[in-house]
């Protein structure tokens, strides 16, 4: 080839994390719950993948599985997930251990609980700094004032030698961010960051982990059940239901033209302010399956108005849309009879058979 | 901490003026067990006892005679009815045995408790923990003045690797006193050890599954780093609870099996002795000496407690 492309791949385009028919599952009384169940994705630097799902459509497992959090005696893993070309899911303790908090860090969805009681926040935030770059005490401690002070604690220099139970829950968080940001860490794991949190508390935090990422550069996966939360901050979105991805593509192809019909329930079960209240909020009928018992074929199935014969073979997460190689999906539904059968009043898009009918 | 040590002496004061009308009462109640009788000896005339009640002021009335006894705990004069030997001298006599005893024991079956119970927890389901739990079943089975007399006669009398019994001053010969130390504090330890590392071994797998220790792993810190830092710590409180109570038993002479068995000739013997002839004085002042340590010994708790835990604060 004579002249350059134009559009030659930056290193930047190049996956950080390319995580390949990921399967996990547990040993439990009830039988084996298969939690991740062929789970593949991307993601490149300086980009946030937001997870949404349900709860129980394993979202957390896949998130905490890529750091080996997962791992117990009655686990079982299957695929591959790569980071910077290193094999996560066979990797040795030593190994994880090297990437764990260093190369990728992760911020846990309980702020109350994630922090250990009876240590100073500084002190845990000087020890993981310690465990990777063995900085002078007066170092690290330094790096731990200036980090407290970048997510937004006032006074760090005092609170630093202050005990969690001596900060709110908002604080909290923010305490964990700056612990998971300390090493300056290439992926950023938050697993529904603000869960626990009241609402506008919320809008700080996601605000926070936006402008980090920014000043950073980190890629964020961020995995939470709320579509809304994903609206701001998101470039990519990836769908979970029963431990599949269901859907997965940018901001702009998920929320103005959702393929598959869970995505469709659950961009119609946001509640917005800019609309008039509805009766009821509206939600998806039934339940999610167990995933020690889970339907034949595609998952949503039971819960799904235009379930056909199709449906009882699994359908395979590729391209459906014409032109478009980043938006997958998991539906056996024509492109066409998806644009038909699908809500869309001003505005809003919906399930339609979510409104009216008893779960 | 001012206010905290105030707190705690006036509850020490309590808790001793309790104890000592009880023990008094109790001693006053007991069948047969009027002094004067039993110290005029055999066959008695009935004006020998009226007269040794008069000398030792038996006659008077009970509340007068429990002032004037603690009156004599406190200048020093408190004399056995039965030897006439002065209280204080004997128990001081036996306190260096009791202290070696109790000091040595309770560091040893702490220690070894933690080490079996953390390994136990770490290995939970598997081999060794099976075969720590029953080992620590039989610890807790196995009655000290049993153990106590096995190791005695095996180690002791037959292979003679040990001492058979008695004391030597650690002033004397520390390494002989070390030495004389050995069977009883293993004795004395052996029961503790097995009912503190099952208690640890629980907390310690209720830890292991907080979140923090998640964010502990989470940061790349090693399984040790992980086990000692923020799992031990936080599964230390019950312990801490229950060592402050026993050691403050096993210093106020509650160790009398292990005395007696190897013959130390602590505290916990002569209590056992004093009982047994029912002798008042005695058995008041090691009772207010055994109280004075388990309070002590809750006050020290309290303050482990306020540093394991930041969140308790003394008041």
């Amino acid at each position: 080839m004579s002249a350059p492309e134009p559009a030659a791949p930056t290193p930047s385009d190049a996956a950080l994390l390319d995580v390949d028919e990921l399967r996990v599952s547990f040993a439990t009384e009830e039988g084996v719950v298969q939690a991740v169940d062929g789970v593949t994705f991307e993601l490149r630097a300086g980009e946030v993948l937001a997870v949404v799902g349900e709860s129980g459509s394993g979202k957390s497992v896949t998130a905490m599985t890529l750091m080996g959090l997962t791992r117990s005696p009655n686990a079982r893993f299957e695929g591959a997930a790569r980071y910077k070309g290193t094999e996560l899911i066979g990797a040795s303790e030593d190994e994880l251990r090297r990437i764990r908090g260093a190369e990728i860090a992760m911020i846990f969805q309980d702020p109350m609980t994630s922090l250990n009681p009876v240590q100073r926040i500084g002190e845990q935030i000087v020890e993981q700094i310690q465990e990777h770059e063995g900085v002078p005490d007066q170092q690290a401690r330094e790096r731990t004032v200036e980090l407290l002070d970048r997510v937004g604690i006032p006074r760090a220099r005092e609170r630093v030698d202050n005990y969690p139970f001596e900060f709110s829950g908002g604080m909290r968080q923010r305490v964990m961010i700056a612990l998971a940001l300390s090493c300056s860490p290439s992926v950023l794991i938050a697993d529904e960051p603000t869960t626990a949190l009241d609402v506008t508390i919320q809008a700080q935090i996601l605000h926070r982990i936006r402008e980090l990422r920014e000043e950073t550069g980190a890629a964020v996966i961020l995995v939470t059940h709320d579509l809304g939360v994903v609206a701001d901050i998101a470039d990519r979105i990836a769908v979970m239901y029963a431990g599949r991805i269901v859907e997965q593509g940018t901001l702009d192809q998920i929320f103005y033209d959702p393929q598959h019909p869970y995505t469709w329930g659950l961009l119609g079960s946001i509640t917005r302010v800019d609309k008039p209240r509805p009766e009821r909020l509206p939600a998806i009928p039934g339940l999610p399956p167990s995933l020690a018992d889970r339907p034949e074929g595609c998952h949503f199935r039971p819960r799904c108005p235009y379930e056909f014969a199709e449906c009882s073979k699994v359908p395979p997460l590729e391209a459906r849309v014409g032109g478009r190689s980043a938006h997958l999906d998991r539906c056996w539904l024509s492109v066409e009879e998806k644009r038909d059968q699908r809500e869309i009043r001003p505005g809003e898009i919906g399930l339609s058979a979510a409104e009216g009918t008893a779960a | 901490m001012a206010r905290f040590v105030v707190r705690r002496l006036i509850q020490m004061v309590l808790v001793m003026f309790a104890v000592s009308i009880l023990t008094f009462l109790i001693f006053n109640v007991i069948p047969n067990g009027d002094p004067a009788v039993r110290m005029a000896g055999r066959q008695p005339t009935e004006t020998q006892i009226e007269a040794i009640r008069k000398e030792w002021g038996f006659d008077e009335n009970i509340f007068v005679q429990y002032f004037t006894t603690m009156k004599k705990v406190f200048t020093g004069d408190l004399q056995s009815y039965f030897t006439q030997l002065p209280v204080g001298e004997e128990i001081l006599k036996g306190l260096p045995r009791t202290l070696s005893l109790a000091i040595g024991a309770a560091i040893l079956w702490m220690l070894v408790a933690i080490a079996f119970g953390l390994y136990s927890a770490v290995k939970a389901g598997k081999f060794a923990d099976r075969f720590l739990t029953i080992i620590a079943l039989i610890g807790i089975s196995m009655p000290v003045f049993w153990i106590g007399a096995l190791m005695n006669y095996y180690l002791g009398f037959k292979l003679g690797i040990f001492p058979n019994g008695g004391y030597v001053e650690f002033t004397e010969d520390p390494i002989d006193w070390f030495y004389h130390l050995i069977l009883p504090w293993t004795a004395l330890a052996i029961l503790f050890i097995g009912f503190y590392s099952r208690v640890l071994r629980s907390n310690v797998l209720d830890t292991i599954n907080e979140d923090y220790v998640r964010t502990a792993r989470a940061k790349g810190l090693s399984e040790r780093q992980i086990m000692l830092r923020h799992v031990l710590r936080n599964s230390m409180i019950p312990i801490i609870t229950l060592w402050g109570l026993d050691f403050g038993a096993v210093l106020g002479g509650g160790a009398i099996l292990t005395e007696t068995v190897f013959d130390l000739q602590g505290v916990g013997q002569y209590a056992a002795d004093s009982i047994g002839q029912l002798d008042v004085p005695p058995v008041l002042a090691v009772t207010l000496f055994a109280a004075f340590f388990i309070v002590l010994l809750n006050a020290i708790v309290d303050i482990i407690y306020a540093y394991l835990d930041p969140r308790i604060r003394l008041q």
